[in-house]
């Protein structure tokens, strides 16, 4: 009878153990006193962010009483820990979201919106730049999330290449830039280094090629648009580089790990289409003074209905978990992380702009690479579709560019009508 | 599976034996297999009746906050999956014949490898052990760190395989592409395969160790040489282990998601988009968790159904032998 006993009391331990288990408490905790933080990889590497982050946390433990425990999510996870987080409903307070996926977030319903009386509290609407903002969730809603650091895209040139090639201004328009590709492709060196297989970068070239054919991703209603002859036209223009025009080297088209920046840094390429790449090249051995930045390109003679877009709105935003336990202490936190001090600090150190009006005129980011990312989001950068399909667009264009890239190596220029076709067939997908 | 697959043989039947007083059964034995039966529940079951669940279910990023409470809409995601008219059900046709082609190849050369190092690693000579303990290396490896290690050595501009074809030994003029378009499948096979092998090599030993000498001597006499006794001796009695290992390797094949992703990353080639790759696509990253379960759920259906005719083919054959 004893042994009976026992093992039911073992059977009974057991499944209360696996019950427990299953109901067990997440990360956050419910105190008031500590706070979970997600923040995206935003430099060189996950420790090199850690060590840029944990003076700054520490500051905010001093001001408050509010331990900060934070973790970096590299790229590649972020947005399947985020909807993991956002199923489950355990998970960190504060989490960084790349500013493209707002909308798609926003749509989970799983972070506190950023309404008046909330946006309030972390220095009200007009503290943020007004493009930067824009781009944290879809019009006429409260946003999903404040932004944090903005970046966009930039024409990045090699000044010795271009001197030796005779080239004395960069390239303003695709045609130039075309021209000036040819007369610097030579001799084992390349015209342009592109990132032929990165499914997040195709995506946002080809949102602004497409701007500047006059061509549209998602109608007013949000429902896709894909399959149009502008997109095609954009996507064209992006592949043709390699395809036609055959500047940029056919090992391009399988790069999807920051490798055209390496080319770009080590004199393999002469230009480079990327946001805020300074901080990398520094990195890379390359000299500040080595390279020029200008304006992405425009076409010479954009068709009816073209716009003068460059760039998208590209940012890191940060929000707030709904399920948070101390949503107070979290609304702190992003106050503390938006505060003119914290913005000039980890700005400077991830080479990005502050997304508040009140640090516009420092400084500290006036920099040529600076100016020209801070006029283009001023004046000739949109966001991206903010839309919940948006990470659905992200992934299935950018499948269907590094398929046209993979041919592309091959020697093989795509038809307006081939793309349209395969982009129809991607449109079918959106769900 | 686990089940079907450790199913005693047909056991000879029991000699009948004088039933024994009945007596109380006791409640040991069953209290004993209820953390069994809470693990298989909880690692094999719940998890599959929830993804039948939400097959049914229209789980996108507007519900998956509060998941359980997604629109139902009956077999619709079955329909999309399956209507071969629509772009979502060519592309899973697409990758559903890329993923028969890709296990075909990969089995028959897996098996093919690992057959002839056993049989040539059967006879004692110096250096047996090294050599096998090599064989076994690729086994042993973390997937992520071997798979990426190829990923290098695959690179078109800075990769070894290039820089020994074109630059060593000049086979080739233009440097080809591994990794993407066409020849991204041949990567893949070859990957797959030299990971593959080595179990078909360890089960194989395993197997020839227990076939008797003296067989191989009878053989001998008879005068039957080296493809004579492989026919005639080695294949028959490896059949039972052949009958696992095959199974075995389709089933690793078909579902191997670490190889492709690791390989080529989130958004693999078209001519390399495994079924795995594509349901983890539709499901986790355009955010459909509906859909990717219908596809799931008809995947299983499609593997157990195979799974099954084997199972009863080579039993029947064996029975029939």
């Amino acid at each position: 009878m004893f042994k009976r006993r026992i093992a039911t009391v073992a059977a009974a331990a057991l499944l209360a153990s696996t019950l427990a288990a299953c109901g067990g408490s997440g990360g956050s905790g419910g105190d008031s006193k500590t706070l979970t933080y997600w923040a995206s990889n935003q430099s060189i590497s996950l420790a090199k962010d850690a060590e840029i982050l944990k003076p700054e946390l520490a500051k905010f433990e001093k001001q408050t009483g509010i331990k900060v425990k934070v973790e970096v999510v590299p790229w590649s996870d972020l947005l399947n820990r985020l909807l993991a987080a956002a199923t489950s409903g355990q998970g960190p307070d504060v989490v960084n979201i790349g500013n493209t996926w707002s909308a798609s977030l926003q749509a989970t319903d799983a972070f506190v919106p950023f309404d008046d009386a909330t946006i309030g509290k972390v220095g009200g609407t007009n503290r943020f730049v007004p493009s930067a903002l824009a781009a944290a969730g879809a019009k006429g809603k409260p946003p999903t999330a404040v932004p944090l650091y903005s970046l966009a895209y930039a024409l990045y040139y090699n000044k010795k290449m271009f001197a030796e090639a005779g080239i004395t201004k960069p390239p303003a328009t695709w045609e130039e830039l075309v021209a000036d590709g040819k007369k610097l492709t030579k001799g084992g060196k390349w015209g342009l280094a592109q990132e032929g297989a990165h499914v997040s970068a195709h995506s946002h070239h080809a949102f602004i090629l497409s701007q500047q054919y006059g061509g549209e991703w998602f109608d007013a209603e949000g429902k896709p648009t894909f399959d149009t002859p502008q997109n095609a036209e954009a996507i064209k223009r992006y592949v043709d580089f390699l395809a036609a025009d055959k500047i940029t080297n056919p090992g391009n088209a399988e790069y999807a790990q920051n490798e055209s920046v390496t080319d770009f840094a080590s004199g393999k390429a002469a230009m480079l289409l990327w946001q805020a790449a300074g901080q990398q090249l520094a990195l890379h051995g390359m000299k500040p003074d080595q390279w020029g930045v200008a304006p992405v390109p425009f076409l010479a003679n954009p068709p009816a209905g073209g716009k003068k877009v460059d760039s998208m709105v590209a940012g890191i935003n940060i929000a707030i978990f709904k399920h948070s336990k101390n949503q107070e202490g979290a609304l702190n936190f992003v106050k503390f992380m938006t505060s003119d001090e914290e913005q000039t600090v980890l700005n400077k150190a991830y080479g990005s702009l502050p997304s508040v009006v009140t640090l516009s005129d420092d400084p500290a980011f006036a920099g040529p690479e600076q100016k020209v990312i801070a006029d283009t989001l001023a004046a000739t950068a949109a966001p991206l579709p903010q839309v919940p399909e948006e990470s659905q667009y992200e992934t299935l264009i950018g499948g269907v560019m590094n398929d046209l890239f993979a041919a592309a190596a091959k020697g093989k220029s795509p038809s307006v009508a081939e793309i349209q076709d395969k982009l129809k067939t991607a449109e079918e997908q959106v769900k | 599976m686990t089940t079907t697959l450790s199913a005693p043989d047909e056991a000879p039947p029991e000699p009948t034996r004088k039933p024994r007083k009945r007596r109380r059964t006791p409640a040991l034995p069953y209290l004993l297999l209820i953390p069994a039966i809470v693990l298989e529940l909880a690692v094999h079951v719940i998890p599959m009746l929830t993804g039948i669940w939400m097959s049914l279910r229209e789980l996108t990023q507007f519900h998956i906050r509060d998941w359980s409470g997604a629109p139902f809409i009956g077999l619709d995601n079955y329909k999309v999956s399956l209507d071969v008219d629509s772009a979502t059900g060519k592309e899973l046709l697409h990758s559903f014949w890329v993923t028969i082609a890709c296990t075909i190849l990969v089995v028959g050369l897996s098996y093919g490898l690992g057959l002839a190092a056993a049989v040539l690693l059967q006879r004692p000579f110096r250096g047996r052990a090294l050599l096998r303990t090599l064989f076994l290396t690729p086994y042993a490896l973390p997937v992520y760190a071997a798979v990426i290690i190829w990923s290098f050595l695959l690179q078109r501009d800075t990769g070894a395989l290039n820089h020994v074809l074109v630059d060593q030994l000049h086979l080739v003029d233009d440097r080809p592409f591994w990794l993407i378009g066409g020849n991204s499948f041949w990567s893949l096979v070859i990957v797959m395969v030299w990971k593959h092998w080595p179990f078909a090599f360890l089960c194989l030993m395993a197997g020839l160790q227990g076939v008797p000498q003296d067989l191989y001597e009878a053989a001998y006499m008879d005068g039957a040489g080296f493809w004579r006794r492989l026919r005639a001796v080695t294949l028959p009695m490896l059949r039972p282990v052949n009958q696992v290992l095959l199974l075995v390797l389709f089933l690793w094949t078909f579902n191997d998601f670490n190889t492709p992703y690791v390989l080529f990353g989130k958004s693999a080639p078209d001519q390399a988009d495994l079924i795995s790759i594509h349901i983890y696509e539709s499901s986790f990253v355009t955010w459909n968790f509906g859909l990717g379960s219908a596809m799931s759920v008809c995947l299983l259906l499609f593997l157990s159904i195979v799974s099954g005719l084997y199972l009863f083919f080579t039993r029947k054959a064996r029975a029939d032998a």
